[in-house]
């Protein structure tokens, strides 16, 4: 739904970071096996490439080892998930998606215009509503793919799943934008929008453009329509001269949904990398999820680097072996021949041991800024995931088993 | 390629690419290479959401610009102080602020998608015309946004035959097809989901818009140094005695680096048949964080990648 401009996002502020802020036990790190046996809606949350989408699927595909009924629904526009499933056109109704697990596995990519359909067609008075709402091109123009109503429509699917008793667990992947917890507020953000001054100078001019326009107290409305043009005005004001009458409809829909979020039965998974920007991204949704309210939630770290050494006394002989501190690693000729040869492929495997395991220091210290410790560390594999088997592995290093 | 020529073949360079590529950094780092060439740059960052003012220290950037270094300067673009301005300077007066204030134009610019859009990309051009700097460095929105935020003229010239919005439109639309004034630099990893993403954002700019692409960037590629696969043999070759504790953490550590190495090239060349461009190759990062202090080593390693282009 569209987003009155006086609506501000936010007094959290990204950029005020302060870990200190942030009280632990506000926010019970849940452990992420007894949010998956137990709950029924995991909402994971995260900053781009941080690998969201293949570890949502993980959590589904866990749920479905355990027994349970488990779907995991996409909203990012990249075929990620797809991807991840070995699936190619995954569809706004969940598909079921075949494995080794005693439980049920589906997958459904969020169709934002399709849910937005069904929705208005649920709550329209006449078949002559929806398709008059449906055809309206202001309509159709806002129901796909634009920010705000993307989030709120996820939130819709999510509270559809929830409650149609197929599945025990859902698992929705949000899109990777600061945003993307916005349909936390999407129920208020529809009844300020309802209750917004636009709308009702809109639904007012039911005489349509001339008749609206040709009032004095709609200079502003006539301007606008000199700025965006003719049409797109009289597309907005028939759109909204339609959509009179489901205002009930959606506030309650919309209550319902709200509730569902809000309910224990729900849990949010803050999804980071071990560099510093996805850490502030993670640090950004906490503090979104503290201020919304919501007590639980748990943090994955994903894709962090892997160390090959902990004692000291080898990483002493490895630095040795590489040369001391000061020298840069050599370029290693392990098939070279002669002891020179070996002796340099030595050092520079020696050498990018030494890196990882300083970059490593320095994801540790970058991942301790979070004010809840991850209940997952997640190294970055040596392959990418596009299968089930690599989901498998995934689900495996999440939760140890 | 002549890196003084490289950057002075067009005068805006969008950057864009799937999140967590290091699009930012990477803007931040071809900024201050071209600053180093004596050029005059100008980043831009789009509704603030970057990581583009913590590389350089700052908490966030503004809509007027500052100098982040030397030959470096830079702002954010919002739409909605975009619009103000455009507002002002096309004669629509006092109603201006009361349209904005009202709502009514965020509620009325959702109906014509790209309205944002085609403001922030319409003060790009007016930066580009005016101009601002001999080097424009744009970090666009994340791919999948990238594309609707270019392609916004196109829709909004259907949507809007007429108006300051169409004309707007096509003036954008021109600077976007005209190679000699903007071209669109991609950024991906050496990994499979981003390269595909790439790919696919590639042929939508070229096909669909007609935009420009300049090389290709590949961040976080690892040098491979050909480690040695069978550490006992180099060992015994090289007449070194490793405990079993140091042996076996060098034999892990060469069988993944070597895997992640294989798979990376193995990408690399998919993406060299997939997309036949340039391609400028960046390698890992030595840090996790975002220390301003390896951005001149960053913009070193760009310069050297262009010029070997």
């Amino acid at each position: 739904m569209p987003v009155p401009a006086d609506l501000d996002p936010g007094d959290l502020d990204p950029d005020d970071l302060d870990p200190d802020d942030l009280d632990p036990d506000d926010l019970d790190p849940g452990d992420l096996g007894s949010l998956v046996a137990e709950r029924s809606v995991l909402v994971c949350a995260g900053a781009g490439g941080v690998g969201k989408t293949s570890v949502a699927a993980a959590l589904a595909v866990q749920a479905a080892t355990l027994g349970r009924r488990a779907v995991v629904v996409t909203i990012d526009p990249a075929r990620r998930l797809a991807d991840a499933l070995g699936l190619d056109g995954l569809t706004n109704d969940p598909h079921r998606v075949a494995g080794p697990w005693p439980g049920e596995l589906h997958a459904a990519m969020l169709d934002t215009r399709a849910t937005f359909d069904a929705l208005v067609a649920r709550y329209a008075a006449s078949e002559t509503q929806t398709a008059e709402i449906l055809q309206n091109r202001f309509y159709r123009n806002i129901s796909h793919a634009l920010s705000g109503t993307q989030e709120y429509m996820a939130a819709e699917k999510l509270y559809e799943l929830h409650v149609a008793d197929r599945f025990d667990l859902v698992v929705v992947d949000t899109p990777p934008t600061r945003q993307a917890l916005d349909f936390l507020d999407a129920p208020g953000q529809l009844k300020r929008f309802l209750d917004h001054r636009v709308y009702r100078l809109m639904t007012s001019g039911k005489r349509g453009m001339t008749g609206v326009l040709n009032r004095a107290g709609f200079a502003v409305l006539r301007t606008a329509g000199r700025l965006v043009g003719a049409p797109v005005m009289e597309d907005a004001i028939a759109f909204f001269t339609a959509f009179e009458g489901m205002e009930a409809g959606f506030r309650q829909r919309a209550q319902q949904v709200h509730s569902v979020l809000r309910s224990p039965a729900t849990a949010f998974v803050v999804l980071t990398g071990p560099q510093l920007d996805t850490v502030t991204e993670a640090a950004f949704f906490l503090r979104r999820l503290r201020a919304e309210g919501l007590e639980t939630a748990a943090v994955v770290a994903n894709r962090v680097t892997p160390r090959f050494v902990e004692d000291e006394a080898t990483l002493a002989r490895l630095r040795e072996l590489a040369g001391g501190p000061d020298r840069p690693p050599g370029e290693g000729e392990g098939e070279a021949e002669g002891g020179a040869g070996a002796a340099a492929g030595l050092a520079a495997l020696a050498a990018a041991v030494l890196d990882q395991h300083d970059l490593a220091d320095d994801e540790d210290a970058i991942l301790a800024q979070l004010s809840i410790a991850p209940s997952a560390r997640v190294p970055l594999l040596d392959h990418d995931i596009h299968d089930l088997d690599g989901l498998d592995d995934l689900r495996r290093l999440l939760f140890e088993v | 390629m002549d890196p003084s020529a490289f950057f002075t073949s067009s005068a805006v360079h969008i950057v864009a690419g799937k999140g967590g590529v290091g699009k930012t950094t990477l803007t931040a780092g071809l900024g201050l290479a071209a600053a180093s060439l004596g050029l005059d740059v100008l980043l831009v960052e789009i509704e603030g959401r970057g990581g583009l003012p913590g590389l350089f220290g700052r908490n966030r950037l503004h809509y007027r610009e500052e100098t982040l270094a030397q030959g470096v300067r830079a702002r954010s673009l919002s739409a909605e102080e975009a619009l103000v301005e455009y507002l002002a300077d096309h004669g629509f007066g006092p109603l201006a602020r009361r349209m904005i204030d009202t709502g009514l134009v965020e509620v009325v610019s959702r109906g014509a998608p790209g309205m944002k859009d085609i403001l922030l990309l319409g003060k790009i051009k007016q930066l580009e015309r005016a101009g601002a700097a001999d080097v424009i460095l744009v970090d666009a929105p994340a791919s999948g946004h990238a594309v609707t935020f270019l392609r916004s003229p196109r829709g909004l010239l259907d949507a809007v035959a007429s108006g300051p919005i169409n004309s707007q439109a096509r003036e954008v639309l021109e600077l976007l097809t005209d190679a000699a004034r903007c071209q669109v630099l991609l950024v991906t990893t050496a990994e499979e989901t981003p390269i595909n993403e790439l790919v696919e954002t590639a042929f939508s700019l070229e096909d669909e818009i007609g935009l420009h692409l300049g090389p290709v960037l590949v961040n976080g590629v690892l040098p491979d140094r050909h480690l040695p696969a069978d550490v006992r043999r180099a060992a015994k070759r090289a007449g070194v005695v490793l405990d079993v504790g140091v042996r076996r953490a060098l034999e892990t550590a060469s069988a993944y680096v070597r895997r992640r190495v294989d798979a990376q090239q193995s990408q690399l060349s998919r993406l060299d048949e997939l997309l036949p461009l340039t391609r400028l190759t960046v390698a890992q990062r030595p840090t996790a964080g975002l220390a301003h202090a390896h951005l001149p080593a960053l913009a070193d390693e760009l310069l050297a990648a262009i010029r070997a282009a």
